[in-house]
């Protein structure tokens, strides 16, 4: 049982790390009250630029930096669009997945099948010596433990800090924001760029830790994932950890299912994720706890004059 | 210094300025793009141009493009224009393409007028039930309708797969996932022996009737007011319930519709080929063309013939089709952004200190 389930946990942490990291940067945007549903196109892009510096620089952070910076390059596309031309955030957010998936696939031919040097797992001094808990938690690549790290420093960013709450207010109402001296636009820029970079970060975990070799497709859903679980986790970062293992574990277990080789068709098992999603939006509905949305979340602010 | 100010009235070429211009930046763009890649830029943009309206062959590739897009375009503009935002045209136009297949290989004997008419409706209604799950959810549970009917896109292409890697592959096809060939009652024939099959006028039919629809109808009336808002249609004593399943039926049912065309006319069985993204597309074209049925023929047709040139550009050139892709995401992000100028204009600042 045991040498089952300490695997497949040890597979759910894995899996579920660049969800996490997309999952937050989603957060931090609406936090902003910006919609951004160009999450999948913008993984793809920075899984690309992740792969890219590292393939050329020979130096895996130096990939997991280019991929955060990927993410704010396609972000700021959109805070353009949406906060200075005050376009609809919803078509603003699918132009960019749109985007993302083409210039991936144009982009990446050269590096298709390619080899870059990557994340290797390491057993975390000390921690990894915890019985169970370390298996599952301590016996993987740096930037897992980076993902730890990062709710909590994301938590303290919205509580503790003037900026966060700022950023936060002209999440909420950014009439009133303006009106106490701040400046919303500025503010929201801040926040859906900074919201990319943590994107980015998810996306060039795909590259570098999740596979080191270049393949189309990568981020297969897990950006419209992340959109659906900021939702799931009700604007919070404790319960954004929750959703992406649960997502994590679905897809570790699915791809355990098919590797030993059970009689459902693989079809019907990679639909698991997807009608989890599903599930899951119906469970948070259903929670009703819509009051948790920052309430300027997907309008722009107008100019006046 | 610049101000942003208020329109007065509305800029009149304004719209069309702002497409054409997107379209201009998204070539210059792309130019760039294969300069940076190394190929002749004037050279593609040659050959994109020749590939799209070049010769009598390019033009009927372009209108058979044109036509799948034009249904699934028109099914998702109907849905923004109730502000239900329906991304999923792509799994409606997967599932049109089951229902028509499904209907095809049940009754492969039945003549063509009783077959074909089979096929559009079962398209119709898996296409319709496909958008009412998310309607259904949206409205009883308030579930988010973008991420459901995108998950659902997911869905309906590995139930595609599922069924044609299984219970109606054909035994004959040495393995590859596709159904056997459709008998000839179960095809849209060409119109006078030319590649341009009847469900073009198929796609006139439908346009006309839905611009009559929204036009002359209670109903339709209903719907363009009810795409002000909730709270308005509620004013206006409209069952916005109601509405909102009628019209995530329609959107589906169209794709259905598309689904069911580009099967039966163009593959003549069902294959995972069929899925070239028309639904993401559709959505370029739907707000290019402000969501009014009219334009949406005149942006379908030259979406299509955006993706029939990058696939000259493909052949010459050998670039990957994604490169007709960012075209589309660069128009679309260059329209959301112009259109601020149809609303606003910027002013010189008269110097006040």
């Amino acid at each position: 049982m045991w040498d089952f389930l300490i695997p497949l946990f040890a597979a759910t942490v894995q899996s579920g790390t660049p969800i996490l990291y997309a999952t937050l940067g989603e957060m931090m945007t609406e936090k902003g009250g910006v919609l951004n549903l160009g999450v999948e196109g913008m993984m793809a892009v920075s899984a690309l630029a992740a792969f890219w510096a590292s393939y050329v620089t020979g130096s895996p952070w130096l990939g997991f930096l280019a991929g955060g910076c990927a993410g704010m390059v396609m972000a700021s596309l959109h805070a353009f669009v949406c906060v200075s031309c005050l376009g609809n955030q919803v078509v603003s957010g699918l132009a960019l997945t749109i985007l993302g998936g083409g210039l991936t696939h144009f982009l990446g031919v050269p590096y298709v099948g390619l080899a870059a040097p990557g994340f290797d797992p390491f057993n975390f001094p000390l921690l990894s010596q915890i019985p169970v808990l370390g298996d599952i938690f301590f016996k993987h690549d740096m930037l897992v433990y980076v993902s730890f790290v990062i709710p909590v420093l994301f938590w303290f960013f919205f509580k503790r800090t003037s900026l966060g709450l700022h950023v936060a207010a002209t999440g909420e109402m950014p009439a009133a924001a303006a009106a106490a001296g701040l400046k919303p636009i500025r503010l929201r820029y801040f926040a859906v760029i900074a919201g990319g970079f943590l994107v980015g970060l998810g996306g060039a975990y795909l590259s570098l830790a999740y596979t080191h070799l270049w393949t189309n497709g990568l981020s297969g859903g897990r950006g419209w994932i992340a959109v659906a679980l900021v939702i799931f986790a009700f604007w919070r970062p404790g319960r954004a950890v929750a959703g992406a293992y649960l997502f994590g574990g679905v897809m570790a277990f699915q791809l355990r299912l098919q590797a030993a080789g059970t009689h459902l068709p693989s079809s019907l098992l990679l639909m698991l994720p997807y009608l989890l999603t599903i599930l899951v939006l119906i469970l948070s509905a259903w929670r009703g706890r819509r009051i948790d949305a920052p309430a300027a979340l997907g309008t722009n602010i107008e100019p006046e004059g | 210094m610049l101000k942003i100010r208020k329109r007065d009235e509305p800029w009149k070429w304004g719209a069309l300025v702002v497409f054409l211009g997107a379209l201009l930046f998204s070539l210059v763009l792309s130019a760039l793009l294969l300069k940076g890649q190394g190929k002749d830029a004037m050279y593609g943009m040659t050959v994109l141009w020749q590939g799209s309206f070049g010769n009598v062959w390019s033009l009927e590739d372009v209108l058979l493009k044109a036509i799948p897009l034009f249904l699934c375009s028109l099914g998702v503009a109907v849905a923004f224009r109730m502000q239900i935002w329906n991304i999923g045209a792509e799994g409606q136009f997967a599932l049109g393409a089951i229902g028509a297949t499904w209907m095809a290989l049940a009754f492969p004997d039945l003549p063509r007028f009783v077959l074909l008419p089979l096929m559009f409706i079962m398209a119709f209604i898996l296409g319709g039930i496909w958008a009412l799950i998310p309607a259904v959810l949206k409205l009883k549970l308030r579930v988010n309708e973008i991420i459901s009917t995108l998950m659902l896109n997911y869905i309906a292409i590995l139930l595609l797969d599922y069924l044609v890697f299984g219970v109606w592959k054909d035994p004959a096809s040495f393995g590859f996932p596709m159904t056997p060939e459709f008998t000839a009652g179960a095809i849209i024939p060409g119109i006078a022996g030319s590649r341009v099959h009847w469900g073009i006028v198929f796609c006139v039919v439908v346009g006309i009737g839905l611009w009559a629809f929204m036009r002359f109808t209670r109903l339709g009336f209903e719907l363009k007011a009810s795409g002000e808002g909730a709270r308005v249609a509620r004013y206006a004593k409209i069952r916005y319930g109601m509405l909102v399943l009628l019209v995530m039926a329609l959107s589906g049912g169209f794709a259905g519709w598309a689904g069911c065309v580009e099967t039966s006319a163009i593959l003549n069985r069902l294959q995972p080929s069929l899925m070239v993204g028309y639904g993401y597309t559709a959505i370029v074209v739907a707000w290019l063309a402000r969501l009014e049925p009219l334009n949406i023929a005149f942006a379908s047709f030259l979406l299509a013939a955006l993706r029939v040139g990058v696939e000259n550009m493909q052949l010459k050139l050998q670039i990957p089709a994604a490169f007709g892709t960012i075209m589309e995401g660069i128009i679309l992000l260059t329209v959301l952004a112009g259109q601020f100028f149809l609303t606003y204009k910027l002013v010189r600042k008269p110097r006040q200190e």
